[in-house]
């Protein structure tokens, strides 16, 4: 199938294709600021009078973005005292935590050939059923915790593992089958919102009340910090995602499929069952991203739950080559611009949107390695 | 028309596919272009032809040196290709193909097809084609399709003829028939380049012979020159093209099938009411033309066909109804037909590959985990063991040559304990070095007492790896017979005629 194997061809690009790639975004979102930046467009004005003015401006449009974005994700050096200035990085791993579980998730499914983008769906089933169970569901912490934690993992699994049940008996494609069954998980989200069934009884807006207190991923660093318990899981996921592909038979058989159905069909491996296993996998760890977004970091269930770390996702599977370090990586870097973008737009009026453009060109440029290698002059990776 | 070549080098990125070739084709003459697969056979004639542009040396035709940009000046120019694939539309007539290109018009832009059909008569007889111009080209025999394309070059004036292996989709009586037209084509003055790497065809029609290897030419050889020499020249070394098997000892009849009936995906019937048995330590080699039901056959017995009525058992099991990996479990050591499809996985090391069919089994897998350390073991031992020639067990599947593919996959079905063993073409576009490993490993495979079928679509491979030799037409069984039944039978078998 053709997306399959431009899926594949970008899995391929070399990893100095990938930072290339990322340098060549920021470079590109930097014109954009100084483009929009209102002193710049004042100081061309009168460029031929005073041409310094002109640079002096875009300098300090361009890299007071940037230090802003550096203020906002990494570590703010203009804070009072230390607690303050590493509290950006937190902010940063906190939102990495969902992206990269997801990320994970797809990852899963892109090496074993499946063009999984519905993690959006699974991020929504996941959080409906963590956050249905964490709300309602009365028992001891140590029992609701890990039952809402797993209600998470096994919503995003039934919901992955249907498309691949779908494709395993009816041969459905399953680009086309994740983006519907997205369509699915919002609206039924919306629906269930308005209902009874996770509608706060007070509130006439489409909201659920909030979880219990013991079935919250602790917050790691008291309540000034939005860094949560489910960052662990993240790690831990990473982990197991290594080992999965790496080496457990499963993953084997999954890489396997992805890279020659026929082969595997020959060898005896079972492709319709992989197909469900591979979707069932790969939405357990979106479902997981839910669960830490309804039990770390939102604590009510509304239709934006899912935010938008479904098509992030895509990207940062796709930049970390789909490969589990790869994904953290990437993950931590999207993580960074969407804590960033909050202090860049606060401080420089630069509009947080930018950063969207980043990652639009991220993809842009991974998906044209063609177009890196000849900016960059890379030699093209030749394989024998 | 004489063609020369003259220095022609042609090169892809770092690999040089010809270098300093040259070669003089005379009129009433055929020229044999004679080596293994990857030869350069192929680039030299797609630069003879205009597909490719040599980046040194140059084409003469009656010593006026050529340029062609593209295959319509090559044909302006005088060269006909017969291609190995057919270039024809099978919904057209005859005629309505042959002129493809360079349609003749009447007035006001009509199709003049009488103009085009007496021209396909003529021809038609002046040869001995027995061509009806009006047939219907997807309806004739494949060997009739490629007088059909002989025509396509005769018609514009061909005077140079490329034949690209013109022999591997025919019967043995159609290669026959088609040495007759090429001797024919000679005496008619035609300049005739005649590519293949089968012996026995050079030995029959060649006047003068050049080898090529590895994109060179290593010398020219004599029609008398015995096969082994030829073979030898082709590979670069002495080689035994006689396969050595002692007479075969018979076990228990271990595999059986009975009233083999299957429908493909389409719900066409491909497997006529198909019965034989194999014995313990024979060899039952399944000839046929290509496309006569082998592939669906071998198929229903690794249990990757569902509509299937009769019965197929290995040592009294029933094999149908049952998974691939079950069929598998049961000792069935499967080489597919297109290794690299079918059979491995391009991307995947040849330590990963060795276990594709047993990754989840001892020793190879403890629990849910791959045991890295057994893989690396197994695949060190394999690689010595078969002479797997690769820079390393972590050298993917995709960078090794064909022979080297297939020795991975000799490797990993021939290390399970088999009851069965079903090889798809085994040696199909392998060079003469691998195709003596892979025959000696299904002897010895043979000769431990295990069960053997082989797809073979070269008589010769039939006739020396059989112990005897059932003929496929059509999707029936045309017959089961002794190896040593003579090759004017078994074609006539393979043709359906007798």
């Amino acid at each position: 199938m053709k997306n399959n194997r431009i899926v594949r061809e970008i899995l391929n690009t070399s990893a100095s294709t990938t930072v290339f790639a990322v340098l060549a975004s920021f470079i590109v979102g930097g014109v954009l600021i100084a483009v929009a930046n209102q002193d710049v467009q004042t100081a061309v004005g009168y460029f031929f009078n005073r041409p310094g003015d002109t640079f002096a401006a875009l300098w300090n449009a361009v890299s007071g973005a940037y230090a802003a974005m550096f203020r906002g994700a990494i570590y703010n050096y203009n804070a009072h005292d230390f607690a303050n200035g590493i509290s950006p990085i937190t902010d940063t791993l906190a939102f990495a935590t969902p992206i990269t579980l997801a990320g994970l998730g797809l990852a899963v499914a892109f090496r074993s050939g499946l063009f999984n983008i519905g993690a959006n769906g699974q991020i929504i089933f996941g959080a409906m059923l963590s956050g249905w169970v964490a709300i309602y569901v009365q028992a001891p912490v140590y029992v609701l915790f890990p039952l809402a934690v797993l209600a998470g993992l096994v919503g995003g699994a039934i919901w992955g593992g249907l498309v691949g049940l779908l494709k395993a008996t009816t041969g459905a494609n399953e680009v086309i089958v994740t983006i519907m069954f997205n369509y699915i998980a919002v609206y039924l989200l919306g629906y269930l919102l308005k209902t009874p069934v996770l509608k706060a009884p007070q509130s006439i807006n489409p909201v659920s009340l909030p979880v219990q207190n013991d079935a919250k991923f602790p917050l790691l660093f008291g309540s000034d910090y939005r860094l949560h318990a489910g960052f662990f899981v993240m790690l831990a996921a990473v982990a197991f995602v290594w080992w999965l592909l790496n080496r457990s038979t499963i993953g084997y058989q999954f890489r396997a499929l992805g890279h020659n159905p026929d082969a595997s069909k020959v060898a005896g491996i079972n492709i319709g069952m992989t197909y469900i296993l591979v979707m069932a996998i790969s939405g357990a760890l979106s479902g997981l991203a839910g669960a830490s977004q309804i039990l770390g970091t939102e604590r009510v269930l509304t239709t934006g739950v899912a935010a938008s770390y479904g098509i992030d996702a895509i990207t940062v599977a796709l930049l970390g080559r789909s490969k589990p370090l790869g994904v953290l990586a990437a993950g931590i870097l999207f993580g960074a611009l969407r804590a960033g973008a909050v202090t860049m737009q606060a401080n420089q009026n630069v509009p947080s949107e930018i950063v969207l453009v980043v990652q639009s060109l991220i993809v842009l440029f991974i998906a044209a390695p063609p177009l890196v290698r000849a900016m960059f002059r890379l030699p093209k990776v030749v394989k024998a | 028309m004489k063609l020369e070549l003259r220095g022609i080098t042609k090169r892809f990125g770092a690999m040089v596919a010809n270098d300093k070739v040259s070669l003089t084709v005379q009129p009433g003459e055929i020229h044999c272009l004679l080596g293994e697969n990857g030869a350069g056979k192929s680039t030299l004639m797609n630069v003879l032809y205009g597909l490719y542009q040599a980046d040194e040396g140059e084409i003469l035709l009656d010593d006026e040196v050529q340029k062609f940009a593209g295959p319509g000046e090559a044909m302006a120019a005088g060269i006909g290709m017969v291609h190995q694939h057919f270039m024809l539309i099978p919904v057209f007539t005859v005629a309505e193909n042959v002129i493809l290109g360079h349609e003749p018009t009447k007035f006001g832009g009509v199709l003049d097809l009488k103009q085009a059909r007496d021209k396909v008569r003529e021809l038609s007889n002046r040869f001995g084609f027995d061509i009806d111009p009006d047939a219907i080209v997807g309806e004739l025999p494949v060997g009739v399709q490629q007088r059909v394309e002989i025509i396509k070059a005769l018609i514009s004036d061909a005077k140079v003829l490329v034949f690209d292996e013109p022999t591997a989709v025919l019967t043995p009586q159609e290669t026959d028939e088609l040495m007759a037209i090429m001797k024919q084509l000679r005496q008619a003055g035609h300049a005739i380049v005649f590519i293949t790497h089968k012996l026995r065809e050079v030995k029959e029609v060649a006047d003068r012979i050049t080898v090529l290897r590895l994109g060179k030419v290593v010398g020219e050889a004599k029609p008398t020159d015995t096969a082994e020499q030829l073979a030898s020249m082709m590979v670069g070394r002495a080689v035994d093209l006689d396969v050595n098997k002692g007479a075969p000892k018979l076990g228990k009849k271990a595999f059986v099938v009975e009233g083999l009936n299957a429908w493909n995906e389409a719900g066409t019937q491909v497997l006529f009411d198909v019965s034989l048995d194999v014995h313990e330590g024979e060899i039952l080699v399944i000839a046929g033309v290509q496309g006569n039901g082998q592939t669906e056959l071998t198929e229903v017995i690794l249990g990757a066909h569902a509509r299937t009525t009769g019965k197929v058992s290995l040592d009294d099991q029933d094999l149908l109804g049952k998974s691939i990996k079950q069929i598998l479990d049961l000792g069935l050591g499967f080489v597919p037909e297109d290794r690299t499809q079918d059979g491995l996985v391009g991307e995947f090391t040849i330590a990963e590959n060795l276990i594709l069919d047993r990754s989840d089994r001892k020793p190879f897998a403890k629990g849910p985990s791959i045991q890295p350390k057994v893989v690396r073991e197994f695949a060190q031992e394999k690689l010595k063991q078969y002479d797997i020639r690769a820079q390393s067990i972590d050298s993917t599947a995709k960078q090794l040559s064909g022979g080297n593919q297939q020795k991975v996959v000799l490797a990993r079905e021939l290390s399970r304990d088999l009851r069965l063993l079903v090889a798809s073409q085994p040696t199909r576009g392998l060079d003469v070095g691998s195709i003596e490993f892979v025959h000696d490993q299904i002897i010895a495979a043979r000769d431990s007492g295990i069960p053997v079928v082989i797809v073979a679509t070269e008589l010769d491979e039939a006739t020396q790896l059989g112990d005897r030799i059932a003929v496929m037409y059509r999707g029936k069984i045309v017959g089961i017979v002794p190896a040593d039944t003579p090759r004017t039978v078994l074609g006539q078998m393979m043709a359906g005629v007798a």
